[in-house]
This record gives structure tokens, C-alpha cells and sequence, in this order.
């Protein structure tokens, strides 16, 4: 079976994350590099890395060492070690508590956008016309900010009026209101599902550039050999879709966890704190608290999530770089 | 295709409905609510899918009206455009740099973007309001126009990188051996090349900055300054008093200039997306 690893991009994708190749050394080149060409490129990149570097390296630091503080809002902080930290994991119930909300939030939304936006790929790629306004209508979610469209979900999960209730109970499929917002259960379950809404299109169409790079010659071999189109999917499809997967997952991890948005306009993290994530609670506890030093040690939780997706994804792009 | 026959074609289309009309429904409610009367909002009526006791646009009247939200749509237009501007300035040259120069230290400054561009705002939200503090710019605009490129700059380089790398360097190499050096090659050969690429990249930007929240949230404060986003969730709601009419109204007009560009655009869209993706 060829190895195709390498190319699971969208065709006319300027640079599909799976394929990107920026981590690979330069390619040789024809020319020698000619006098001057280093200076140029320092000078091209001062200001991304002067920028980088003052707003993303520097205040990064200085959170590191605000969270080893117990520094607030108008007080100098003192030098505390690691305490916040120790604290928080072994003390503090409510983070305790989103830490267990988060793992929920990105095991629940993740695994969902996987599933359902394999299966939205999967009916895109067998269709034999419309499939861009399909395409186009599906991504409309993504595409619009969800500071904006959260707001319109916030409206159908209302206690009093929800759309989704007076649906669910016309269609007798319940027959009490659903108290999306105010129980802990279907608070969880209803940003959740904001999360898969808003993710789902991504997932679909990444996966949708995966499978338009599998060659058709495969299946074509494989149904001669008499195989039908379940074992194709497992034996075919999954299998090459895998690198695909692999990387979408990864990255979607990141930006569930650091979700921030959702949470915040659906429930600010109740009921009981039942839906506050990393950045929701370190937002509550430093910016309305003012308890920075401790906030800061919050939000750094997200930092070991980021390192070990990182380190996989790199391995992944170089992996991919091998390959080809 | 293979045997399509009319049973597998259902199935397709079938199939496909319910997620349509998931990805689509919270827009179409959106647009009802902010076209009813208050009484039919509130009132206990038979079906609530559909307008049936007359359209009215007094919900956009209030909202362009008794609110803030044209100044808000204003201070969104001047942050997003210039940190877009910003941005796409720094990250072409930057880009073009890491795709076609070779010197020392390319590949640490590539992972540099790359790992960058996977630094969520929510990481560093609360350093950055300290930063923006000191500097004296909080409650204002600059703290945004700053502050937005963090996360503009690397999306856009990793893009544009892919971008450059599809251009043949024949072209470039071309221009050099006639003399020119590579200041003027990549002005004159490169860059109108990757006119397309740049646009698409300006696009993105703008989309991002215009929905972005943590920022926008934490580092302004006062209601003149807010962003349109941040306006419309958190001024329009007062006590316990729901403006669900205006409200979605408000954040239909917000939408509508990013869902005009989208339907332009459309299929720009679709292929840079897979090229990184618009932060969730």
C-alpha cells in the first residue's frame, strides 16, 4: 500500500496545516546563497520577532513569575514559590472542580466534532452535485465570530421561552422543559454542544480534504476483492485518514480547552461552578477578584496541554516531511 | 462515481439534512426574533418558529438608537483594520523571509511561529492587562491594536508561508540574474504574486479581530470604548430584563459584514481554512 501520508491536504490550499512543511529544512536550492540574503532575512523578520517577543515571549514570563506570587490588583506581591499551585490542586475545591469540568468539556466536544464531523465529511465526499453550497451553508458556523452567534444559542437555552425545549416537547420527545442553563448536568451538555456547532465545520472539512486525497483506485481494488462498504471505511478510509485525525484532534484540544467565550456568555461557569473552565475561572479570580498571582497559576494549567500538543504536532508536520 | 444509484443518493441528502439544519438553525432564529414584537417574544403563542403577528423593525431602530452600538461598530472597524494592516505588514515580510531566504536560524524561527500560532489568548490574558496597564493604554483602542497582532501575526505568517512556497522560483530567480537584488526581486516579483495570498490572509485577519472576545473583554472596560461584540453582550442585558429582540438584532448586523464577505468569498474561505483555521 503506497504511503500517502504527506498528502492530506486540500489541493488548492495555500498551505493545509497537515501538509505545511515550514519545519522542514529549506529545500537546496539551485543559487547559492548570495551575499546579503542573511542580513535581508534578519531585517524582514525584526518586527514579527520584536512583536513575538515583547507581547507573547516577555508577558508569558512575567506570568510565570506572577503565579509564583501572591501578588494582587494594586498590592505588590511577595515571593510565594510554588504555593498557588500546591494550593490549587490540593486545597481548592472549586478549581479541583474545573479542572474535572474541563477534561468533561474536551473529552465530550472533541470526541463529538470527530464523530459527527466524520460523518458530515464522509456525506459531502459522496456527493455527486451542490456539494460547495452544501459545502458553503455547513460552514457558516464557523465562519461567523461566536462572541456573536453564542448569543443566539444563549436565547434558545433561555429558562423561560427555549426554542429547543418547546421543539423537543412538541415532537413528545420530552415532556418537561429541559433547565438547559441552570442544571449542572445540562449546563455542561448545553456548551457542549455550542462547542460542537461552532467546531464542527472545521473537523468536516479538514477531514473532507483527507478523503479527497485517498485515490479512488483503492476502493475500486478493494470492492473487485469483493469487499463491502463497511470494511472499506475500516480498512481503507480510517487507516489514511489517520494522520488527518490525528492532527485536527490535537489541534482542537488546545483551543478546547482554552475555550473561553462559550462558557462565559452561556453560564459564567455555574451552576455551582459545574462549567467553569481554565480561562473562565482565571478570569474570575484575577480580573474580578484581583487575585492575580493565583489566577496566573490557573491559567498556566493550560500550558502542559499546549507543550504536549505542540511537541506531537511537530513531530507530526516533520513526520510528514519525511515521508514525502 | 460508482453505482449512484437513487437509494444511496437519499441516504446522502437525507443524511445530510439534520446537520444542516443544525449549522443553520441559530441563524434563522436569530433573524425571527430580531424581526417580532416584544408580545410575541414573551407572549405564550402557538408556534414560535415563524413571525406571525407582523414583522417589525423597531429592535433595529433601539439598537441603532437608545445603544452605543454604532460608536461600538466604529471602535470594532478602527481596531480590526488597523491590527489587520499591522499584521499583514509584518507577517508577509516575515513570511517571505522564512519561505524563500536561507539563513541561519530559519528553522528555530519557523517552530517560533508555528508554536506561537497554537498560544491560545486565554494563556496570556492576564500578563497582557498588566503589559497594556503599564503602558498606560488600557480602555482605549491602542490596548487592542496592540495586543490583536499576538494573535494575527502568527496566524497570518504560517499562512502566507504556505503561500510563497507555491510560487515558482524560476520567476524570482530570473529577475536576479538580470540584475536585480533580492529587496527589489521580491517587491516587484514576488509580492504581486502573492497578491492573493496577502488578501486572503487580510481576510482572516479581519474576521478574527472582528469576533475576537478575551481581549476585547478584559483589557477595556468603559462602555464607549467597547468592541461591538463585547457591547452587545454585555450592555445590552440589564438586571433581569431580556432585550433577546434587540440583542439579535445587533448581533445580525454584526454578523452581516463578515457573512457578505464570506458569500463573496466563499471559496477562499474554504481552502485557507485548512490552512489553520480561525482560532476557536
Amino acid at each position: 500500500m503506497p504511503k500517502i501520508e504527506a498528502d492530506v491536504t486540500i489541493p488548492e490550499s495555500p498551505g493545509g496545516i497537515a501538509a505545511e512543511t515550514s519545519l522542514r529544512a529549506p529545500r537546496i536550492s539551485p543559487w547559492k546563497p548570495r551575499a546579503g540574503e542573511e542580513r535581508l532575512a534578519y531585517v524582514l523578520l525584526a518586527p514579527a520577532v520584536l512583536l513575538l517577543a515583547s507581547l507573547i515571549a516577555y508577558p508569558f514570563l512575567t506570568s510565570l513569575y506572577m503565579s509564583l506570587t501572591d501578588r494582587r490588583i494594586a498590592m505588590p506581591g511577595r515571593f510565594v514559590g510554588l504555593r498557588n499551585f500546591s494550593e490549587l490542586l490540593l486545597e481548592d475545591e472549586i478549581f479541583q472542580q474545573t479542572l474535572w469540568n474541563s477534561g468533561l468539556y474536551v473529552v465530550g466536544a472533541v470526541g463529538l466534532k470527530t464523530v459527527t464531523g466524520l460523518a458530515a465529511a464522509l456525506l459531502l465526499h459522496g456527493m455527486t452535485r451542490g456539494r460547495p453550497v452544501f459545502q458553503a451553508l455547513l460552514m457558516l458556523p464557523w465562519v461567523v465570530p461566536a462572541s456573536l452567534s453564542v448569543l443566539a444559542w444563549w436565547w434558545m437555552f433561555d429558562p423561560m421561552s427555549s426554542v429547543i425545549n418547546w421543539v423537543l416537547v412538541n415532537l413528545g420527545i420530552i415532556s418537561r422543559p429541559i433547565r438547559w442553563l441552570s442544571d449542572p448536568f445540562w449546563a455542561r451538555s448545553a456548551i457542549v454542544i455550542t462547542n460542537v456547532w461552532r467546531g464542527l465545520p472545521f473537523f468536516a472539512l479538514c477531514f473532507l480534504a483527507g478523503l479527497v486525497s485517498i485515490p479512488r483506485e483503492l476502493y475500486e481494488a478493494a470492492e473487485s476483492d469483493g469487499a463491502g462498504p463497511m470494511a472499506s471505511f475500516w480498512h481503507i478510509t480510517l487507516p489514511l485518514l489517520r494522520p488527518m485525525l490525528g492532527i485536527v484532534i490535537l489541534y482542537s484540544v488546545v483551543m478546547t480547552i482554552a475555550d473561553f467565550e462559550i462558557v462565559f456568555l452561556l453560564t459564567r461557569g455555574g451552576p455551582r461552578n459545574s462549567t467553569h473552565l481554565l480561562g473562565t475561572l482565571a478570569y474570575h479570580v484575577g480580573l474580578s477578584g484581583g487575585r492575580l498571582g493565583e489566577a496566573a497559576a490557573i491559567s498556566l494549567f493550560i500550558f502542559p496541554v499546549l507543550a504536549v500538543v505542540a511537541y506531537f504536532m511537530l513531530r507530526a508536520v516533520r513526520h510528514g516531511a519525511e515521508v514525502s | 462515481m460508482r453505482r449512484a444509484g437513487a437509494g444511496r443518493r437519499w441516504l446522502i441528502y437525507g443524511g445530510f439534512l439534520p446537520f444542516l439544519v443544525f449549522a443553520l438553525f441559530p441563524f434563522y432564529w436569530m433573524a425571527v426574533t430580531s424581526l417580532k414584537s416584544n408580545l410575541e417574544i414573551y407572549g405564550a403563542q402557538q408556534i414560535p418558529l415563524l413571525v406571525r403577528q407582523g414583522m417589525t423593525l423597531d429592535h433595529f431602530r433601539y439598537v441603532l438608537r437608545e445603544t452605543l452600538f454604532a460608536r461600538w461598530m466604529l471602535n470594532s472597524l478602527i481596531v480590526s483594520g488597523s491590527s489587520t494592516l499591522i499584521s499583514a505588514c509584518v507577517s508577509t515580510l516575515a513570511a517571505y523571509a522564512l519561505a524563500r531566504l536561507r539563513f541561519r536560524g530559519s528553522q528555530f524561527f519557523g517552530m517560533a511561529v508555528f508554536i506561537t500560532y497554537l498560544v491560545p489568548p486565554t494563556l496570556l490574558f492576564l500578563p497582557l492587562s498588566r503589559l497594556v496597564a503599564s503602558l498606560g493604554v488600557s480602555d482605549t483602542p491602542w490596548a487592542l491594536i496592540l495586543t490583536y497582532p499576538t494573535f494575527l501575526v502568527p496566524f497570518c505568517t504560517w499562512l502566507l508561508m504556505g503561500y510563497f512556497r507555491t510560487i515558482p522560483r524560476e520567476m524570482e530567480e530570473s529577475a536576479l540574474v538580470d540584475g536585480a537584488n533580492r529587496m527589489q526581486a521580491m517587491v516587484r516579483i514576488v509580492l504581486p504574486l502573492a497578491a492573493p495570498g496577502v488578501l486572503t490572509a487580510i481576510m482572516f485577519a479581519f474576521t478574527i479581530s472582528w469576533g475576537h472576545f478575551i481581549y476585547a473583554l478584559a483589557f477595556v472596560s468603559s462602555n464607549p470604548q467597547k468592541m461591538v461584540n463585547i457591547g452587545l453582550a454585555t450592555e445590552l442585558i440589564r438586571g433581569d430584563v431580556f432585550y433577546w429582540g434587540s440583542l439579535m438584532a445587533g448581533a445580525l448586523l454584526t454578523s452581516l459584514p463578515i457573512i457578505l464577505v464570506y458569500g463573496f468569498f466563499a471559496k477562499r474561505f474554504v481552502s485557507g481554512l485548512t490552512a489553520g483555521a480561525v482560532k476557536a
